[in-house]
């Protein structure tokens, strides 16, 4: 597992590349992977070997949710990537596969950035995040 | 249909906090484009936060009982059936309150208390029924009767419809969704794109449309938020799109703020709009920059809309 900031600098190599060959579908989808591998080792996990609906970036975003469902705000964002990765590889001569893979690039940053930035504010957040340490911190009794 | 449509005639207004400063925009536009429709707006008498963020974190419950007194005004006091909510967070919030209500004994024993406690009638899991602006229109006019009321048109106007994080999400709390044909998705929502596309939008292929803009992050950590907001954009961008469509006050808010922020400190310029989609529904149907509040938003773009003959 590399360190995010090799994962950010290669991403940002890929968004600045004019031009991207096919073959760069699968190393986003991997690139993908290694986000979510860094989320769930953060929960004290080991990261799963195996596959959702044919992807293991969908069991990895899968096992990531348990008990911190607000984690499913990049639900759709893993499956954008997984959806991509299909466009290209199942068409990799269409004249849309340039763009594709610009998107799929696009697509993969955010969820690095979602990912990285769910880490690096682990604790402070709110209602979409990272709530639930503040929840259980605070172990309020009921108002009134 | 038409009982759908009768019952979204005349719908309870939770506007919620955020549209009455920041967004103010998105409540006028709201208002006029119901006007314009034909359907009626009632706001709710003597409302309260819903609990928003910062109530939610410290204590969820307390947060269902300040939603439900929203719901409870507007079933006992207004007599009304649907509250429509324009404001993601808010309609975040008063579903989830439902869906507690619903489903958790505890929930209701602390609401019935400090319901009592307040002097007000404990609202009951089911009175009404919550809606986001996007239902309202979809389901009290539908496309048909939006497009006999067009005035204009956004013809080659290349959109990308934002939904944001909340509109669909938990999946849960959303019962009404994913109901097949006609009914909203939470995976790839599609209102938005559906009402638009009648004013004669191009809309976009935008795979960000329901991606986190970091809008929970944007005091705490601003860096994070404006890389996230500058990814969204960029993705609009690439798709072609021109205006980034939106209708959730926070998402709005995020997205403008940090289209500035993001070309100020880190020298990235973008130049797609940022615009509610109620103020793209109002000039198709006629109504002036003004009176959508095109000139309330901090996103430029009077210039852009009347260049395209669309203003």
């Amino acid at each position: 597992m590399r360190p995010l900031a090799d994962i950010e600098q290669r991403l940002d190599a890929l968004a600045a590349a004019p031009d991207l060959p096919p073959d760069v579908a699968a190393e986003l989808l991997a690139l993908g992977e290694e986000v979510l591998e860094h989320w769930v080792a953060a929960k004290g996990l080991e990261p799963t070997r195996e596959a959702r609906e044919g992807f293991r970036l969908l069991a990895l975003h899968r096992q990531g949710c348990v008990d911190e469902p607000s984690f499913n705000a990049c639900r759709e964002t893993c499956r954008e990537l997984v959806y991509h990765y299909n466009l290209v590889n199942l068409e990799p001569g269409h004249p849309d596969t340039g763009q594709r893979l610009r998107m799929m690039t696009l697509v993969a940053n955010h969820l690095f950035l979602f990912v990285a930035g769910k880490l690096q504010v682990r604790g402070l957040g709110d209602f979409c995040c990272a709530s639930r340490p503040v929840r259980e911190a605070a172990a309020s009794p009921d108002p009134a | 249909m038409s009982g759908t449509r009768e019952k979204y005639q005349k719908v309870a207004y939770y506007p919620g906090c955020a549209l009455e400063g920041t967004a103010h925009s998105y409540n006028r536009s709201t208002q006029a484009v119901g006007k314009a429709l034909g359907l009626d707006l009632v706001e709710v008498k003597n409302w309260n936060c819903c609990g928003a963020m910062e109530v939610k974190n410290i204590d969820p419950k307390l947060q269902t009982y300040l939603s439900s007194r929203v719901m409870s005004i507007a079933a006992t006091e207004m007599k009304m059936d649907v509250v429509m909510a324009p404001c993601n967070g808010c309609y975040h919030n008063l579903k989830k309150a439902e869906y507690d209500l619903s489903h958790d004994p505890k929930s209701v024993e602390v609401v019935d208390r400090l319901s009592k406690k307040a002097g007000h009638a404990t609202y009951q899991a089911g009175q009404v029924e919550t809606i986001h602006a996007l239902d309202w229109i979809k389901h009290g006019i539908g496309e048909e009767g939006l497009k006999k009321r067009l005035r204009g048109t956004l013809k080659g106007l290349k959109i990308a419809n934002y939904y944001g994080c909340m509109y669909t999400r938990p999946r849960h709390i959303f019962p009404e969704k994913d109901q097949g044909p006609g009914s909203e998705s939470t995976s790839k929502p599609h209102y938005m794109d559906d009402l638009l596309a009648v004013a004669g939008a191009d809309n976009v292929e935008f795979p960000l449309k329901t991606a986190c803009c970091g809008g929970a992050h944007t005091l705490s950590d601003s860096d994070t938020s404006t890389k996230l907001v500058l990814n969204i954009i960029r993705a609009a961008e690439a798709a072609g799109a021109e205006v980034i469509a939106t209708e959730c006050p926070t998402c709005h808010s995020g997205l403008e703020m940090h289209q500035v922020r993001a070309e100020k400190k880190f020298g990235q310029a973008t130049k797609v709009k940022i615009v509610y989609f109620t103020q793209l529904l109002g000039l198709a149907l006629g109504l002036s920059p003004k009176q959508v509040g095109i000139h309330e938003n901090i996103s430029d773009s009077l210039g852009f809309f009347k260049e395209k003959g669309i203003a």
